[in-house]
């Protein structure tokens, strides 16, 4: 299931270009920012909360997720360099698999680490509260790289609807309509960050076994059609 | 022995038909596929390579269907027209990752780079290469499992001569290897050169399958109009007329111009300058002016 070959590539081509730029700019934003909020205010459980669920919960692991996710085949379609992965006795799946891998792998380090690293800064873990939101980074990574890869591999505007996902949909009409918070990652996630914080600062809208199933089906199920729609993958000539 | 058939193949993006109701075999040694920009070619070329569904009918590689068969590539190579190819590795970086992906390892990498003489080359990444390095690298990822079927989109675009030339052996000397090889061009003179035999695909239909001579008659061996502005149209016309080369010529004085029709096209080709040059008379326009035949012509003053 799993292609070493496949892996590299995409590895390369995700920390290779500008993309790893990006990558590691948010992340440093938020140390920067931690920083800075210790510096003035000093240690507050309330406002490392605050930050860790607004700004890197909320905001930088769909980031980073959207940036992994279709850029782990995104690029590929688009340029047509795809051809050589899909030319070979290689099952589709497995390309698709191994590219969830690196993506899922990528967003955790540039989002997961510096949520813990961030944590550690404004509040050293008091209350537990570095240590949910990384759960909670970890395992919104897991969900946005299926959700981005499959975008990646289905439509050409990838980066575009996954912002829009991403930053209107759960930012947003999240905090507008609470039907929506159901059908959130970062919901989900804090459902599983609620669980290890235990106390007060950390609540979900979701509860936590309707969280974990949701986060399984939606990962599972955006793997399995992307696998399906790369088998179909037509790739137009130049004509 | 190695055979892709192609039965009965159509294939239309919504209103468009791209290939219409083709059928052709294609057996051991170097084919071309001939046919103007926009024919077709490489959507044929794309459903040969598994990478486009037919609308309708099938293509086949010794009796096992192309599309959605990924095991279908331990016998095909590839070398697409586009130029994308994972540009921030090396050359031979690149080959060995194709050749991995076939789970083969370096050697093979190694002589496939060997077979294409890219191995002074090869630890430079590839997006400092030139047109004919990236094709070769193409070329080498395409061969470095060894297919007995080897897929060629407008494998000379862009080349200069020697690059040409050098790959013109190599896919010769494929050939003669008994392996099926088959590359696409809208060049005649490239066709000519590397193909024992020819498919023509015109306006998405197969036009014309043979060898090359037999192509070329069809080519040529048949009415071609032509519009013609001159300094002097009676003159111009009354010294054609006299040739058996043209079958009428009609002067159409609103338009000021000639529209002739040539039966021997390699005849009028050369009588018509000849003519104009010995009475004098400056030619305007030459042009084909019937528009199905317009493709076809462009072949002609390729080569």
């Amino acid at each position: 299931m799993y292609d070493p070959t496949v892996a590299r590539l995409t590895y390369r081509a995700l920390l290779g270009r500008r993309r790893a730029l990006i990558l590691g700019a948010l992340p440093l934003l938020l140390i920067g920012i931690a920083v800075v909020v210790r510096g003035l205010a000093g240690a507050d459980d309330q406002t490392a909360s605050d930050l860790l669920g607004g700004l890197a919960l909320a905001t930088m692991v769909p980031i980073i997720g959207v940036i992994a996710g279709t850029g782990a085949i995104g690029p590929e379609i688009d340029d047509g360099s795809v051809v050589y992965l899909l030319s070979k006795p290689v099952k589709r799946p497995t390309i698709i698999f191994t590219k969830l891998i690196v993506a899922i792998a990528v967003t955790m380090v540039f989002s997961a680490l510096p949520t813990f690293v961030a944590g550690l800064i404004l509040n050293g873990n008091g209350q537990q509260i570095a240590v949910a939101y990384t759960v909670a980074a970890l395992v919104a990574s897991i969900a946005y790289a299926a959700i981005f890869l499959l975008l990646g591999t289905v439509s050409r505007h990838a980066v575009v609807f996954g912002l829009v996902y991403a930053l209107v949909w759960e930012a947003l009409f999240g905090s507008l309509v609470s039907g929506a918070r159901t059908l959130s990652v970062q919901q989900w996630a804090l459902a599983v960050a609620q669980k290890v914080a235990g106390g007060e600062m950390v609540r979900s809208d979701v509860a936590l076994p309707t969280a974990t199933v949701l986060l399984a089906v939606v990962t599972v199920l955006a793997t399995w059609y992307a696998g399906q729609k790369l088998r179909t993958l037509t790739l137009a000539g130049e004509e | 022995m190695t055979t892709l058939q192609i039965d009965h193949v159509s294939r239309w993006f919504g209103n468009v038909v791209a290939v219409n109701d083709i059928t052709m075999t294609i057996g051991p040694g170097v084919t071309g596929l001939l046919g103007p920009n926009g024919a077709g070619k490489s959507t044929l070329i794309n459903m040969m390579g598994g990478f486009l569904a037919p609308s309708t009918g099938t293509v086949t590689l010794d009796g096992q269907q192309v599309w959605r068969n990924e095991s279908i590539y331990q016998h095909i190579g590839i070398v697409p027209e586009r130029e994308a190819m994972y540009d921030f590795l090396t050359g031979r970086e690149f080959v060995v990752a194709n050749a991995e992906l076939h789970g083969l390892g370096a050697k093979a990498a190694q002589k496939a780079l060997a077979t294409v003489e890219m191995e002074y080359a090869q630890d430079r990444k590839i997006q400092t290469y030139s047109k004919g390095m990236r094709q070769r690298v193409k070329m080498a990822s395409a061969l470095v499992h060894n297919p007995s079927l080897l897929l060629l989109d407008e494998p000379f675009n862009g080349m200069d001569p020697r690059q040409r030339m050098q790959l013109m052996d190599l896919l010769r000397r494929m050939g003669d290897e008994g392996r099926t090889v088959l590359f696409s061009s809208h060049i005649l003179e490239e066709v000519e050169q590397l193909a024992w035999h020819i498919e023509v695909v015109v306006a998405g239909r197969h036009a014309a399958s043979g060898d090359f001579r037999k192509i070329r008659r069809l080519m040529t061996d048949r009415p071609h109009r032509y519009l013609v502005r001159s300094s002097d149209d009676r003159t111009l016309a009354a010294a054609l007329i006299a040739d058996p080369s043209t079958s009428g010529i009609e002067v159409d004085l609103a338009e000021g111009a000639l529209h002739i029709q040539a039966v021997d096209f390699g005849r009028f080709t050369t009588l018509l300058p000849r003519v104009a040059r010995d009475h004098g008379i400056r030619l305007l326009t030459v042009s084909p002016s019937d528009e199905s035949l317009e493709s076809v012509f462009s072949y002609l003053v390729a080569a």
